[in-house]
Formats: C-alpha cells, sequence, structure tokens
C-alpha cells in the first residue's frame, strides 16, 4: 500500500508545476454580491475593489428587496452569492431569523450613528439610509393650478384624484416602507381605513420602483401619466443631475410633511457558507470606505451612513430631509410586518 | 399544452394498428421510475399537504382564513371567470375554421393545418411576448396609433390582453379537437334535415349540434382548464394587476414567502383542476369511442358555390391574420429598433454581451446556453426513467394494473409546474442531502413536466415491436440483451428519439416549475425573457424579443422534427 502517497505527492507536484508555469494565467477570485434590482455599484469603485485585492467583483441582481432575501433564504447552504447586499430595516428581522448571515463586525461600524446599527447581534452591518417620500411633479402641478399635496391625508383628498402611484408593499422595498409610514401615521388598524381611501381615490399599484418610477410618473425623466410617485427625498436632485439637457432646479419635489416619510436604513452582510469568507470580510469593510460611501448618493441616490462622507454639492443643494419622519418600533415591524403585508393586500383586493 | 399534446399521441395511438407484443413481466425495472417518482413528486406533495393542512402557520392564520381571504377570492374569481371568457372566446373563434377544415378542401388546406399547430405548441411566455410585439407599451399598434393622431390603448395590464392570449394559443385545440369530430359526421345527416324543411339554424340546434356535443364540452373543457392555471400569461400581460391560483401560489412563495398560504393554494388548485380533468377524461373517452366508428370515413369537398368559396376564403383568411399576425409582429419586433424603426441585427449581436447592473445576471447567449444544457439534461433524464418505466409497463398483464400505472405516469401532468417548483422548494431541503440550491433541480422538475409525454410516446413505440419479430429472435437463440439491442433498439430508435426532442422542447419552454427553482446566475431562456420583458426600458424590452424570437424558432423546429421522426415511424410499419 505504500505506493499509494505516491498519489498525493503527484497531485501536489502538478499543482505547484500548474503554479509555476503559468502565475500571470491564475483566474482572479470571483467575488459574487447578490443585490436588489436598484444595487448600482460605478465601475471605478469596483474597480478600486478589484485592483486592490486582486479579484474579480460579479454583481448579482436577484428581483426585487423582498424576493432577493427569500431566495437567500431558500438557497441557505449553498448561497447563491458572497454577500447580500440590500436588505433594509423592514425586512432585517427576517433575515436574522432565518439565519442567512454570517456575523461579522467591521471597524468602521463605530464611525456609524448609533440609531442606524439596528442589529446588536453583530450580522448586518448598515450601509445607507434614506428616505422614502412622496415626489410630485412641478410642472404638472404647474398646469393644473392645483398646489401639491403635503400630508398623506392630502392624497385620499378627492382633489387628488387618480394621481399617484405606488409600489407593491409586498414586492418592493420602498413600497413596504410607504406602507410603514401609513402605520406611522395612521396606526394599525387605521393605515387599512387609509388605504381603502387611496384605493376610493384611485392609487395606482405598479410591481415595483422602476415601473412606478419610469414608467408611471410624469415627472422629470418619465414617461407616465401620473404626477404623484412613492419615491425617495433625493429623486430630485438624480432629475437636475441627470437631466439630458441641463436644468437650473429640480422638476420634481418632494412632500416632506411631518409623517409622511419613512427611513429606510440598507444593509449588507456575509451569506452564511460562503467559501470566500476573508474577501467577503474585506467587500463589506470596502462598502464603509470612503469612495465606495461617497459613490452612494449619485448612484443609489441614499445617503452613506459615514458620517463625514463629503456630498456633491448638487446632491446637497436639491435634497429634501423630512425633519419628522414617520416612526414605527423596528419591534413592531419585525412581529407585525407579514400581517401589515396580508391585511394591505386583502384590503386593496376588494 | 402538455395534457392536450398527451392527448393526440393517445387518440394517435388507438388508430395505429396494435401490434402488441408482451414479454415477461420484468419487475426490477420499476425501481428506478418509482424511486424518481417517488422521491421527486410523492415526496415533495406530501410535504406540501403535510404543510397545507397541519404545518406551522405563517402568522397564526388557519387554513379557513387563507381560503376566504380577500386575496385568494380574488386569484379564484379571476382564474374562473377569465378561464371561462377565454374558452367561450376561442370556441366563437375556433368553431367556424373546424366547420371550414371538416367541409372543405381548399389549397393549402394541409399546411394551414400545420400552421393552427404554431401557437398552441410555442412556449406561452413566448405567445405573451408575441403579443406585447403587438400592443404592448412599445410594440407595433402603438407606436403606429400616435403617429395617426389616435390614441393608443392600453393593452397590457388588462384581462383583454390575457383573454386575447389565450384565444390566440388554444384555437389550435377547438379546430382539431371539434374539426375531427366534424369531419366524420355524414352530411347525409343535415341534408336529411333539410330536405325535411330543416333552416340552417334548427339543422344547427337540432341536429349538429347534440351529435358535436361531446367533442365540444371536452375541448372546451381542456381549453378551461389550461387558461385557469395559465402562469406567464398572466404574469407578463398583467403587468401585476391579475392574479390567477397558480400566480398567487408564486406571489405567496417567492415574494410573501408564506409557504403555508402557499401549500393551501397548491393542494386547492389540485382539487380543482383534478375535478376539470376528470371531467375532460370522461368527455373525451365517450367522444373518442363515437368518433372510431366513422373515423375511415370524411365527408370533404370543394367549395361549390360562390358564397362558399366566400365563406372559405375569409374564414381561412381570418385565422391565417389571427395566429400569424402576432408571431410576425415578435419577430418583427426583434428585427426593428423601436427607437428608429430601422432594420438592425443589433439585439441579436448585444445578446453576448452584458453591461453591469443589466436586468440579467448573466450575457442573454449564456441563458440560452443553460436553456440546452438543461433540455439534453432534461432529455436523458426522461429516457433514463421513461424508458424502463414503458419497458415494464407493456409486460403488464392485467388490466388494472395497467390502469393504474397510467395513471400513476399521468399524475405529474395534472399537477401545474409551479406546484411541482414550490414542493422541491418546501420538499428537497433535506440535510445532508439539501437539493434546494442545486443546479440538477430544475431538468429533474422539468423531466416531471414531461414524463408523461415520453411514457406514452415510448409505449407507443415499444408496442410497435412486431412480437413475432422478437421471438423469431429468441427462437434463434439471442439473448434478452441481444434481442433488445438488435430487434427492439433500432426500430425503438425514432421513438426514442422523438421522445427525447419532446422531452427537450418543453424543458426549454418550461416557464413555472423555472420561474420558482431556477437560480438568478443560471437563468433559464424562459426566466431571462420574463426579466428582461417585466422592467421598463427599451434595451430590456428588445433584448426579451430577441431572446422570445430566438425561443420560438427552436420551439418551431423541434416540433417539426418530432413530426418528421413520427411520419418516418408510421411509414415503417
Amino acid at each position: 500500500m505504500r505506493y499509494l502517497i505516491a498519489v498525493p505527492v503527484l497531485t501536489a507536484l502538478l499543482c505547484a508545476a500548474h503554479v509555476a508555469a503559468e502565475p500571470a494565467a491564475e483566474k482572479p477570485e470571483v467575488l459574487t454580491v447578490m443585490g436588489h434590482d436598484s444595487t448600482v455599484v460605478p465601475e471605478e469603485v469596483l474597480a478600486e475593489f478589484e485592483e486592490r485585492y486582486g479579484a474579480r467583483v460579479s454583481i448579482l441582481l436577484a428581483g426585487d428587496a423582498g424576493s432577493a432575501l427569500n431566495r437567500a433564504i431558500l438557497a441557505k447552504g449553498n448561497p447563491l452569492a458572497d454577500v447580500l447586499y440590500g436588505v433594509d430595516n423592514a425586512f432585517l428581522s427576517r433575515a436574522l431569523e432565518e439565519g442567512v448571515f454570517e456575523p461579522y463586525e467591521p471597524a468602521a461600524l463605530a464611525d456609524i450613528a448609533p440609531e442606524l446599527r439596528l442589529d446588536a447581534s453583530g450580522h448586518a452591518t448598515p450601509i445607507d439610509f434614506g428616505d422614502v417620500c412622496v415626489n410630485y411633479d412641478i410642472t404638472w402641478f404647474d398646469e393644473a393650478g392645483l398646489a401639491p399635496p403635503r400630508t398623506l391625508e392630502d392624497l385620499a383628498d378627492p382633489a387628488y384624484v387618480d394621481l399617484l402611484v405606488v409600489e407593491n408593499p409586498a414586492a418592493s422595498s420602498p413600497g413596504l416602507a410607504f406602507l410603514l409610514a401609513t402605520v406611522g401615521r395612521f396606526g394599525d388598524p387605521g393605515y387599512l381605513d387609509y388605504w381603502r381611501e387611496l384605493q376610493k381615490n384611485g392609487v395606482r399599484v405598479a410591481p415595483d420602483w422602476e415601473t412606478a418610477y419610469f414608467a408611471e410618473f410624469s415627472g422629470g425623466t418619465s414617461a407616465g401619466d401620473r404626477p404623484l410617485v412613492v419615491s425617495y427625498g433625493s429623486s430630485p436632485p438624480f432629475e437636475v443631475i441627470y437631466a439630458e439637457t441641463p436644468i437650473e432646479a429640480p422638476t420634481t419635489g418632494v412632500m416632506v410633511g411631518d409623517e409622511s416619510c419613512f427611513r429606510q436604513i440598507e444593509f449588507a452582510g456575509i451569506l452564511a457558507g460562503t467559501p470566500r469568507r476573508e474577501l467577503a470580510e474585506r467587500w463589506i469593510d470596502f462598502m464603509l470606505d470612503t469612495s465606495f460611501q461617497a459613490s452612494l448618493p449619485l448612484n443609489m441616490f441614499v445617503f452613506p451612513v459615514i458620517a463625514d462622507t463629503p456630498l456633491a454639492p448638487e446632491f446637497e443643494r436639491f435634497l429634501s430631509i423630512p425633519e419628522h419622519p414617520a416612526h414605527v418600533d423596528p419591534a413592531a415591524i419585525a412581529e407585525h410586518r407579514e400581517r401589515w403585508i396580508r391585511q394591505w393586500r386583502e384590503a386593496m383586493a376588494q | 399544452m402538455a395534457a392536450a399534446v398527451a392527448d393526440r399521441g393517445v387518440r394517435a395511438k388507438q388508430s395505429a394498428p396494435a401490434v402488441i407484443a408482451r414479454p415477461g413481466p420484468r419487475p426490477w425495472l420499476w425501481v428506478l421510475p418509482l424511486a424518481f417518482l417517488g422521491l421527486f413528486y410523492l415526496y415533495p406533495l406530501t410535504a406540501i399537504i403535510a404543510r397545507g393542512l397541519s404545518g406551522p402557520a405563517g402568522d397564526g392564520i388557519g387554513i379557513r382564513q387563507i381560503l376566504t381571504a380577500a386575496t385568494t377570492l380574488r386569484a379564484l374569481w379571476f382564474s374562473t371567470w377569465q378561464a371561462a371568457v377565454s374558452t367561450v372566446c376561442t370556441l366563437a373563434v375556433g368553431l367556424p375554421a373546424a366547420y371550414v377544415f371538416a367541409r372543405y378542401r381548399f389549397p393549402g388546406k394541409r399546411l394551414l393545418r400545420t400552421v393552427t399547430l404554431v401557437p398552441f405548441v410555442l412556449p406561452t411566455l413566448v405567445v405573451a411576448a408575441a403579443w406585447q410585439a403587438l400592443l404592448g407599451p412599445h410594440g407595433f399598434v402603438n407606436q403606429a396609433l400616435p403617429a395617426l393622431a389616435l390614441p393608443a390603448p392600453r393593452f397590457t395590464g388588462t384581462a383583454g390582453a390575457i383573454i386575447a392570449a389565450h384565444v390566440f394559443f388554444n384555437t389550435a385545440l377547438v379546430v382539431r379537437l371539434v374539426g375531427d369530430a366534424w369531419a366524420q359526421l355524414h352530411p347525409r345527416v343535415t341534408e336529411t334535415a333539410a330536405v325535411l324543411g330543416a333552416g340552417p339554424l334548427r339543422r344547427w340546434r337540432s341536429v349538429t349540434l347534440p351529435l358535436l356535443t361531446r367533442p365540444i364540452v371536452a375541448a372546451a373543457l381542456l381549453v378551461f382548464l389550461f387558461d385557469f392555471t395559465s402562469f406567464g400569461v398572466v404574469l407578463l400581460l398583467g403587468a401585476g394587476r391579475f392574479a390567477t391560483l397558480e400566480v398567487e401560489i408564486y406571489l405567496q412563495t417567492v415574494t410573501l414567502f408564506d409557504l403555508r398560504a402557499a401549500a393551501v393554494l397548491s393542494l386547492l388548485q389540485l382539487l380543482l383542476t383534478a375535478l376539470v380533468t376528470t371531467a375532460y377524461s370522461s368527455a373525451a373517452a365517450r367522444y373518442g369511442a363515437t368518433a372510431r366508428l366513422g373515423r375511415a370515413a370524411t365527408h370533404e369537398r370543394r367549395p361549390a358555390s360562390g358564397r362558399e368559396r366566400l365563406l372559405v376564403a375569409l374564414t381561412v383568411g381570418a385565422l391565417l391574420v389571427w395566429l400569424v399576425v402576432p408571431l410576425a409582429a415578435l419577430a418583427l419586433r426583434a428585427l426593428f429598433s423601436v427607437e428608429d424603426g430601422r432594420l438592425t441585427l443589433a439585439l441579436f449581436t448585444r445578446l453576448g454581451s452584458r453591461p453591469r447592473g443589466a436586468a440579467l445576471a448573466v450575457p442573454p447567449l449564456l441563458a440560452i446556453r443553460n436553456s440546452l444544457l438543461f433540455a439534453a439534461l432534461t432529455a436523458l433524464l426522461s429516457l433514463a426513467v421513461g424508458l424502463p418505466a414503458a419497458w415494464a409497463a407493456i409486460g403488464v398483464r392485467r388490466a388494472w394494473l395497467r390502469r393504474l400505472i397510467d395513471v400513476g405516469v399521468m399524475l405529474p401532468l395534472g399537477t401545474s409546474p409551479v406546484t411541482i417548483g414550490f414542493g422541491f422548494i418546501l420538499a428537497l431541503g433535506l440535510p445532508g442531502l439539501d437539493l434546494r440550491a442545486s443546479p440538477v433541480l430544475l431538468p429533474v422538475a422539468h423531466t416531471l413536466v414531461a414524463l408523461p409525454l415520453v411514457f406514452r410516446s415510448l409505449v407507443g413505440g415499444l408496442q410497435a415491436v412486431p412480437a413475432r419479430l422478437r421471438e423469431a429472435a429468441a427462437v434463434l437463440g439471442a439473448s434478452p440483451g441481444q434481442r433488445f439491442i438488435h430487434v427492439e433498439l433500432p426500430v425503438l430508435g425514432r421513438a426514442v428519439a422523438s421522445a427525447a426532442l419532446f422531452a427537450a422542447a418543453i424543458s426549454l419552454g418550461e416557464f413555472g416549475a423555472s420561474a420558482l427553482i431556477a437560480r438568478p446566475e443560471l437563468p433559464t431562456v424562459t426566466t431571462a425573457i420574463f426579466r428582461s420583458l417585466s422592467r421598463p426600458g427599451a434595451a430590456n424590452y428588445g433584448q426579451g424579443m430577441a431572446l422570445a424570437t430566438i425561443l420560438m424558432l427552436t420551439t418551431a423546429l423541434s416540433i417539426a422534427a418530432i413530426e418528421r421522426l413520427r411520419v418516418a415511424a408510421a411509414r415503417d410499419f
């Protein structure tokens, strides 16, 4: 049996020869980052990470925020990716309960405001946050001679009939954030009465944010017929920065009345069972580095969680930040989220 | 679709002169098929039943609450009414064509018969894409009407869109099923009634309709069944506004993650489809018996009067427009740019690349490669399971056992693909054998969808091996193995090839199970089409159109190949 030892030895030799023969052709490790469909990381930011660690980064868009998480849960044990990014505070408890993340706490966590660090167990790292608010098409309201709505109550006013498009909270994370804003504002079960009124007032439900904003909304770069849309407080600067013909001021505005917005915090975590744990840790660290954090506002129109990250001047100038967003206790979200969504669907199905 | 294909298979088989050769029972052949069906069909089904009836409640609600939830009732109601309306419309479109096909001989008839079949064999997602190409937001009609200062209709996201697509791909069913029966009705029956003074309406009501009731009911039930469980069409053309039960199961699983509700709804749907299937089988079985009596006689003739010629021309013309225009729109949409209307191959050449952040996780070309790979695996798996099952089945002598086998193998056919995919998600997370995230899962699911048809086709092929040939070989000293290689295999070759192609074609176009279990980094052509077409943006739209066109051509080619094999096989004996 002694000759059997030749097998591992020969294998090792072959491997060594292989490595020695073509060091240049060695394939770089590929780190897969799974995100929801709205994930945008600019090429130069990815390149920075790739050069620094000699790896490749592949971004896997896995549906809307809820579906991306559900897919990650279903694939537990044989993860679809190494890192999952884009789980928000509405879904965080589901991710943690299902155990999709391995614990990891980056050093930069200390630089993040405590109210954003919702996961005390050290699995999910906050990356960015933003305010989900109703946006309006300034031009449309000017031409109609109508004042834009200011509060959630206004949206149910017959003066604003057939004007609003929202995202389905069962499928879309801004949609769910807006549902949570109504829960915060009107309480449980008051929010259901509010939604029934919205339905009477002709609210349209789009499957996702892209469809609502780019296909149904009439404002800015969009081509739809609805002048009110659930989007982000940071959408107007987007309209200025990406305008095809330069414009001085945004053509869309934000409804920032008290308790009409909901603050969404997005998290990233290392998917349990990844074979590239170390590279995944570096990626989480990198997401809190200045270059990644600084790219967030102009690409995903959300705020960096690291407080002193420089913001682009045009972003800061046209930004609307609600002073008093609606508040819902994270523990209540974890406990009642499924029921709120289910009851919303049932109310809207009637 | 699958059920109807199987149905045609059955009827074709019945008509062939059955040269039944039964080798002795070979029980060991059952091991693999039974293990496969047990692990991948019965076990997931048991898991659904267990989860639905007794599993831990998602957020503390009971079965009754799930069944009476407004969302469930709405899905049930929508499934039912749109299926009913679609069925009535399909009959309205299909019956005149069936009549013309049954009674008149005209140039190009054989070709037209084949053309009517095309929409029926196409994947439902291709059909949905075709209608989007015609009437969707970037469709030809919506581009042309504003140019003529007419308002563009809203098509995507309406029930009308869903119904139009349903009628489109089921028209062939009515033309074939009712047309064949009608062709065997002797015209003398109505002529006699005419002599006795019955007007055309009276003749139709009192003579023709009663004689055609069974085939019409059978066709209507089959159409209803397909429409009731519709998935891809509703998901894509409904734009999130409509849900059949099938779509609701998918939403509960993927989006809401309420597996308990999904299980309860799956059981509800299984029950309802079982009812419709049973009704269909009994209707089809009875009219099949009467239809065979008059098999030899058909009563076609050339249209005699000018009125008849006009009738034939109008019906054939309308049918052609109805069936060909959407498919042509799809192919043209993939060839002409949405922006400037110029002819370009750009959509196809772009399929090889993917900008970071595009709707698909991989270049679309890779989705095609994945699908081809899955299709090949499905074909192999279907044969690996189907061949021993078919071989063993023809050795069974007891009638009740044969019937039991038939029902058993056919069971997956009555189970919707979404339910099959959902069962996998629920059941196959076994500790130590967690298959849920494995890429092999998809070909396994596709095999389950294809197996009933593969089995029927193989049984038909095996039964066609002349018994005397096999016996002669045995007398001459050939071992069972030698007999298989030298006698059965050559004859079986064509049946095997067409069964394999069938399985591959089903796998290529399968969407329901794929939507649930395809991994995002290993998309299939169908999941890639769905993803491209359900997101806004002209680039995504064009990409979806190009992929759907490729899938349309591939499916049409494989069906043509199967038809050729079948014709060749029929000539062998």
